[in-house]
């Protein structure tokens, strides 16, 4: 096993990503997502990365070259945030549709207006539906590992998809952590070569990105959607394998202290450690309280998700983006319309909370937690939505 | 024998890479372009496309006519993928994942890909040096959403954006001088071509491919449909435009200009503008300043390659 070392968490990811070997990385630079690009080109520049380093004028052109050198098979990799995502959008959703294995790390930040540079998951929510692998990490050690993992899933030539690794900006990104390191004997057991299901070479010229006429869009589209749910068994056992290789077992959903729970905290991201302070508490005044955490976002671990919270009363899902005048926060309408179909659905209250860096305390978690319970009670009106911390 | 300086058809391949049964219209001098640096780059080459016309009549799912590899993503990032088949190409080709095969990556889209939308991954991809050959098909507006105005359509031709009205004459704008753009940028290689001269633009496209470094070639791509002309007339008026000097054929290899169809005397513009229906609103007076315009610009082109 590698060592142990105490390092900004970008950096990490930086290292983890010359680590993987990366032959591409194309990329602009954005706050907070600098200190990953920057690290990379440093690498670059001493020759401890032999890769090609394409220092584009835009988000749009970043996901552009990515898209061009995955499709020649090299192993590629971008990162990016916020107004980056929104400026790449349309690519981002070609990407996919033409199964380009590209690894992108979200270093999650509010979208204008206003400005802001500060964490949420705004951006992240805005490209929900666009067809990627997507997934939340919640500490260093977890981004670091999860780099490998990415390549390793998104290449897997029965997945062949882009994955987007969300990293919660500042408050994960440039923090400072232990991250236990693999030695690149690890890395080369646990992450195969890339060989592209097809690649553009004039040896075997293949066509990629023909336009589709209504004959044959709708079949296009389902066989993406089906590569994407199937893309699941992979996601698996790529986690049981770096478990068995590293001792760190992941889970497309992360329970605690569940057992005997009658209400459960929803969270995604970093806040999921603060979340569980709150439990910590909660549970010392013996309220049957208990966490969930949602690692995997897409494909959506229905099973998983269903067995977690299997026998909670209430749920009260943790939103970190606004729906302008829709029914809830993304994650909750999403819980309450699969939970919908189950028996003995849950009562689901829904706090936006933590937008734009706006810190979100153990205080902060247990006011959600008495709020639901008085709504349950039939104390106070239940609401679809409630921006939480608003100052008066 | 890589010149063509013996004008012979003989001389260029009877293989076709971008293969007939496109849906073009009939006539389409920008498919015929197409067709002709196909030829010229040959088998070992990785095209990148833009959305547009030439995309569109060329790879309905699941049909393709390129029997080279090629790959469309979007309409403005042409120059961007390009950037990144050759950079993915050059990292794996140094990291001893791929044999150096010596292929030519070619960028291409029509003129609003390039000289409006796409300009500043373009201009990025030129800045950065990347190895990569830009060809752009200019049929003078965005023809396959039906025929609205670019940058590179000119002055006085209606399109359906900028339609001849009681009081504008067409397009109110002269056309983006993109060859000039490209110079700009200090790229080793920058011509002008049209598929009505195929020997001229099938030895640029080869010198092109040549060059290390970003090369760009404009190509005047007539388009029947949306110049309103006959289509067997299109090669007719693709000459017209470099006889008058409304469109000279040159080139600037590393910052020396040299024209390549040098006309002695060059044709009154009337005799380009008359037969489209495009131009069929323009007084006398209009025709005139259209006249004065293309002359100094030519006078312009001709003393820069005196120097
Ligand atoms: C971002 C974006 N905006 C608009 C379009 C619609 N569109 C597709 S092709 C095209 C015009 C293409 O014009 P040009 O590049 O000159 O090529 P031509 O069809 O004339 O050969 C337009 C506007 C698009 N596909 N993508
Ligand atoms: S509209 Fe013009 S450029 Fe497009 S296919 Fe027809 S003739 Fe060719
Ligand atoms: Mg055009």
């Amino acid at each position: 096993m590698g060592e142990r070392v105490g390092i900004e968490v970008s950096l990490a990811a930086a290292e983890a990503v010359k680590m993987a070997n990366v032959d591409v990385v194309a990329a602009y630079p954005i706050t907070p997502q600098t200190h990953i690009v920057e690290h990379l080109s440093e690498l670059v520049a001493d020759g401890e990365l032999d890769a090609e380093f394409i220092p584009v004028e835009s988000e749009h052109s970043a996901m552009s070259v990515c898209c061009g050198s995955s499709a020649v098979g090299a192993r590629t990799f971008t990162c990016t945030s916020s107004q980056g995502l929104a400026l790449m959008n349309e690519i981002v959703f070609i990407a996919p549709a033409m199964r380009l294995p590209i690894v992108m790390i979200l270093a999650n930040r509010s979208l204008s207006g206003p400005l802001s540079i500060w964490n949420d998951h705004t951006d992240v929510m805005s490209v929900r539906d666009c067809g990627w692998i997507q997934f939340f990490t919640e500490n260093g050690q977890e981004a670091f590992d999860h780099v490998m993992f990415s390549f390793r899933v998104a290449e897997n030539p029965a997945v062949s998809l882009p994955i987007m690794m969300n990293m919660d900006g500042f408050v994960l990104t440039h923090v400072i952590e232990p991250i236990e390191f693999w030695d690149q004997e690890t890395v080369k057991q646990y992450l195969p070569d890339f060989e592209p299901v097809n690649r553009l070479h004039p040896d075997n010229p293949v066509t990629m990105g023909a336009f589709g006429l209504p004959g044959i869009f709708t079949e296009a589209k389902m066989a993406q959607d089906q590569a994407l749910i199937n893309s699941k068994a992979v996601i698996l056992e790529a986690w049981k394998d770096m478990g068995d290789l590293v001792g760190r077992y992941y889970k497309p959903v992360e329970t605690y202290h569940v057992e005997g729970a009658e209400t459960v905290f929803l969270s995604m991201g970093s806040v999921g450690e603060t979340v569980s302070l709150a439990v910590d508490q909660l549970r010392a005044r013996g309220k049957p309280v208990g966490q969930v955490k949602l690692r995997l976002w897409r494909p959506f671990p229905f099973e998983e998700f269903r067995e977690a919270v299997r026998g909670v009363k209430q749920m009260i899902v943790i939103d970190r983006a606004i729906t302008y005048g829709g029914v809830g926060g993304p994650v909750a309408s999403e819980i309450r319309s699969f939970l919908y179909l189950e028996e003995n659905m849950p009562i689901i209250t829904n706090f936006l909370c933590g937008l734009a860096g706006r810190d979100v305390t153990v205080e902060d978690y247990m006011a959600m937690f008495e709020k639901t319970e008085q709504m349950v009670k039939g104390k106070v009106r239940q609401e679809d939505y409630i921006i939480y911390g608003v100052r008066e | 024998m890589e010149r063509f300086n013996v004008y012979a058809s003989r001389l260029i391949t009877k293989k076709e890479y971008f293969s007939p049964g496109h849906r073009a219209c009939q006539g389409c001098a920008e498919a015929l372009a197409v067709r002709l640096v196909a030829k010229a780059l040959g088998q070992n080459v990785i095209v990148s496309s833009a959305t547009g016309c030439m995309e569109i009549v060329s790879s309905p799912l699941p049909f393709t006519n390129w029997r080279v590899p090629w790959i469309h993503v979007a309409f403005e990032n042409t120059s961007a993928v390009a950037s990144g088949v050759e950079g993915g190409t050059k990292a794996l080709i140094r990291k001893g994942k791929l044999p150096d095969k010596g292929t030519v990556f070619l960028g291409m889209g029509g003129d609003g890909a390039t000289t409006d939308i796409g300009l500043q991954s373009l201009s990025g991809a030129f800045e950065r040096g990347h190895n990569f050959l830009y060809v752009c098909y200019d049929n003078e507006a965005y023809m396959n959403t039906g025929i609205q105005r670019s940058s590179s359509t000119p002055f006085g031709a209606a399109t359906t954006t900028s339609p001849a009205g009681k009081l504008k004459p067409g397009q109110v704008t002269w056309k983006k001088n993109m060859g000039e753009i490209a110079v700009a940028h200090n790229i080793p290689y920058v011509a002008t071509a049209c598929s009505s001269y195929p020997f001229d633009l099938i030895e640029k496209v080869k010198k092109a491919a040549r060059i290390h470094g970003p090369a760009y070639v404009h190509v005047l791509s007539v388009c029947p449909t949306g110049w309103r002309i006959p289509p067997n007339k299109a090669i007719w008026i693709g000459r017209q435009a470099v006889e008058t000097g409304v469109f000279p054929l040159y080139e600037v290899e590393n910052g020396k200009y040299r024209i390549t169809v040098d006309v002695p005397e060059l044709k009154p513009v009337l005799d380009y503008l008359k037969p489209q229906g495009r131009f069929r609103h323009l007084t006398p007076e209009l025709v005139d300043q259209i006249q004065e315009r293309v002359t100094r610009e030519y006078n312009q082109l001709k003393a820069k390659t005196a120097l």
